[in-house]
This record gives structure tokens, C-alpha cells and sequence, in this order.
């Protein structure tokens, strides 16, 4: 109970200090910030139900009114603006990729944990962030998505290297690995 | 930590926070209630005017939160100008501006401790369900503590990382980095459980 509780309070303090450091640079020379990132890993790690709650945990501190979001932002405005899609989608996201994770046993964690992170953290985070902007902005689904398009491929990218991030704490930290024990 | 409520203090810091979140909550569905581009403008001028009373130096913090919404103002406007809907667009416009903007101000206006006070209020129906809501409390005081402890160790391991490679930040940086949210989460889990746990 009280490691539960822990990891879910640290995994979400993890996703907004993914996006209070540096920007990165992936391969290309694009710079990302990582917090999508951590959302998939809150799922790879932690698994459905902790990962879920980790990520909740996290848009509910900024409803709140804490500045986590990646550029300082958060707040209740969040929820009211065309991105809010992408926000409350956190939490979703996190939880398929718990769930993908569990259930692909019989691969090697690294490939489960990267599948599972494109299926959560890409094709169920863009499926609410789209749907967010069509509300928003009264766009329908192909004019929304042709606004994030471009995003995209960073994020598959941020998947892979969740994949190669899960495998890394896998060996450091097997024990912790909830979504596998 | 530093929140977003404005160091402004305005009269509307002392109002219930439950007050002001029902209120938003009317007014937004209010805004989406209404079509018709004057009173849209009457919504956004209001809103407005609740910014610039308190003062030049709240109105000024304020108007540099609603900054990140011009990408959208501008491709919206553009997108209805070609496709000849633009009172359309402007509606659209005008209205995510005002519901953004009042629902800053509800956050500007509002103390973490007097949401916090919220939450509580709202997660006490859950007790009678076995939900403990005290695990919810220190789950938000953990990430409040939390977040700026792991954003220095995040520093400490990108300044290492400097100082040995030629290459800059990385991916790689990561793996550390979760590595010691898991230590932390580990550590206190254990701190917990010797002073009686949960």
C-alpha cells in the first residue's frame, strides 16, 4: 500500500519534471521535452491501474493550479483550451499502456514496453487530443488531425526510446517493475 | 513550490473556492450555450475588465498566461478567412479566449490550499466506498514536495552528463533520472511504513 502509493506520487512528479529539465535533442537534432515520455513510462512501469492513477494524479495538481506542464503551464485554462484533449488524455494513456505492457508477457520488455507505448501513449493520447481540438475549435477529424500531424513522428520516437528506457530500469530495477511482477 | 495564484492579492482571493469553480462552471457552459459573434465580444470585454480591475501589473500577468492561445487565434482566423466563414472563426476565437481566460482567473485568484480544501470536500462522498481520500492528501503533498526535488536532481544529471560528453543532452539521461524516482519512492515507502504506514 505504501509503495503503491509512493511510486504513483513519485511517477507523477517524474512526468512533470520530464518537463521542467532541458530540452533534449533525439537523433535528428529535434528538440522534444520529454513529458509525454513520462506518461508511457508511468504505464510501462507501473502498469495499468498505478500508471492511470500516477497520470491522474498529475493533471489533477495542475487543475489545481500548479505550473507541471512542459513551458510552465497549468492551471484550470488548461482544461478550457484547444491542447485539453492531450491533457485529460494523460491518464488514459497511461492505463493502455499498463494494460498493453501486461499483456504482451510473452515478449521481451523492451519490444512490449515500446508497442505498448506507441498503443497508449500515441494512438490513445492523439485519438483525445484530436477529438479536443474538434471540440474546440469545430474542426472536424481531418482537419483536427492535420493540425498535430506533424507531431507525430517525435512521439513514436519518444515511444522506442520508452521501450529502451523500460528495458534499462528492468535490469537496474527489476523489483520495480510492477507491470511485470 | 511556486503555484500560479498571482501574488496579486485581489478581493476575489477571499471568496470560497467552491464558489468560484461553481461559477466557472456555469459560465463556461454558458459560453458554449450561445452562438452570435456580439455577444461573444460582450463575454470577452466583461472578461477583460474582471483582469484590469485588480490593476496594470494582474492584467499584465494575466494577458502573458493567454499568450500560448495566439497559434491557435491565428490559424483559426485564417482557416475561416479562406474558406469565406469568417464570423464563424471569430466566434470560435472569441470564445476560447474568454473560457481560457476566466478559468485563469479562477486559478489566479485561488490559493493551492483553498482547492486542496475543494478536493477534500468533493472526495468525501468516496469514504463511504472505502476510498481512503487521506492517501489522496499525501499522494498531493508527495508531488508537491516531490517535483522540485527530482527537477534538481534532472539538473544534477544533465550538468554530468555535460561534463563528460562532447555530444549534448540525450535520451539517455532518462534511464538515470527514473531510476532515482523509483530510489525516492522506494525510501519513503519504507519511511512510511516505520512510522506506523497508512
Amino acid at each position: 500500500m505504501e509503495r503503491s502509493l509512493t511510486l504513483i506520487a513519485l511517477f507523477a512528479a517524474l512526468i512533470a519534471a520530464l518537463g521542467l529539465i532541458p530540452k533534449f535533442d533525439l537523433a535528428f537534432g529535434v528538440p522534444i521535452t520529454a513529458q509525454s515520455m513520462g506518461v508511457m513510462l508511468c504505464g510501462t512501469v507501473l502498469g495499468a491501474k498505478r500508471g492511470g492513477l500516477a497520470a491522474l494524479l498529475f493533471i489533477g495538481l495542475v487543475a489545481l493550479g500548479l505550473p507541471l506542464l512542459a513551458g510552465g503551464r497549468g492551471g484550470l485554462g488548461v482544461f478550457a483550451s484547444p491542447t485539453a484533449g492531450f491533457v485529460i488524455g494523460f491518464p488514459i494513456a497511461a492505463f493502455v499502456t499498463g494494460l498493453a505492457m501486461q499483456q504482451f508477457r510473452a515478449l521481451p520488455i523492451g519490444w512490449a514496453a515500446g508497442v505498448a507505448s506507441i498503443l497508449g501513449g500515441v494512438v490513445v493520447l492523439y485519438a483525445f487530443g484530436i477529438g479536443g481540438l474538434m471540440v474546440a475549435l469545430k474542426k472536424d477529424l481531418l482537419e483536427a488531425s492535420g493540425l498535430v500531424l506533424a507531431f507525430v513522428p517525435g512521439d513514436l520516437i519518444k515511444a522506442v526510446l520508452a521501450g529502451f528506457i523500460t528495458a534499462g530500469l528492468a535490469k537496474a530495477r527489476p523489483a520495480s517493475l510492477l507491470s511485470r511482477s | 513550490m511556486i503555484s500560479l495564484t498571482s501574488p496579486v492579492e485581489t478581493r476575489a482571493h477571499g471568496w470560497p473556492a467552491g464558489a468560484k469553480l461553481a461559477g466557472l462552471c456555469l459560465a463556461t457552459v454558458m459560453l458554449f450555450a450561445v452562438e452570435g459573434l456580439v455577444w461573444h465580444l460582450g463575454f470577452l470585454a466583461a472578461a477583460l475588465c474582471m483582469y484590469a480591475l485588480p490593476g496594470w501589473s494582474f492584467f499584465q500577468g494575466g494577458m502573458r498566461r493567454l499568450r500560448v492561445l495566439w497559434p491557435f487565434a491565428v490559424i483559426i482566423l485564417l482557416w475561416h478567412y479562406f474558406t469565406n466563414d469568417f464570423a464563424n472563426g471569430a466566434v470560435i476565437v472569441v470564445r476560447m479566449i474568454t473560457a481560457v481566460g476566466l478559468a485563469n482567473l479562477v486559478t489566479m485568484t485561488t490559493k493551492l490550499s483553498d482547492m486542496i480544501e475543494v478536493v477534500r470536500w468533493l472526495s468525501a462522498p468516496l469514504r463511504r466506498f472505502g476510498v481512503q481520500t487521506r492517501s489522496i492528501e499525501l499522494a498531493i503533498a508527495l508531488v508537491v514536495r516531490f517535483t522540485p526535488v527530482l527537477a534538481q536532481k534532472g539538473q544534477t544529471l544533465a550538468l554530468a552528463w555535460k561534463a563528460r560528453a562532447a555530444r549534448r543532452l540525450g535520451w539517455r539521461v532518462i534511464t538515470p533520472f527514473a531510476i532515482l524516482a523509483i530510489d525516492d519512492a522506494e525510501h519513503v515507502a519504507e519511511a512510511l511504513r516505520a512510522r506506523g504506514g497508512l
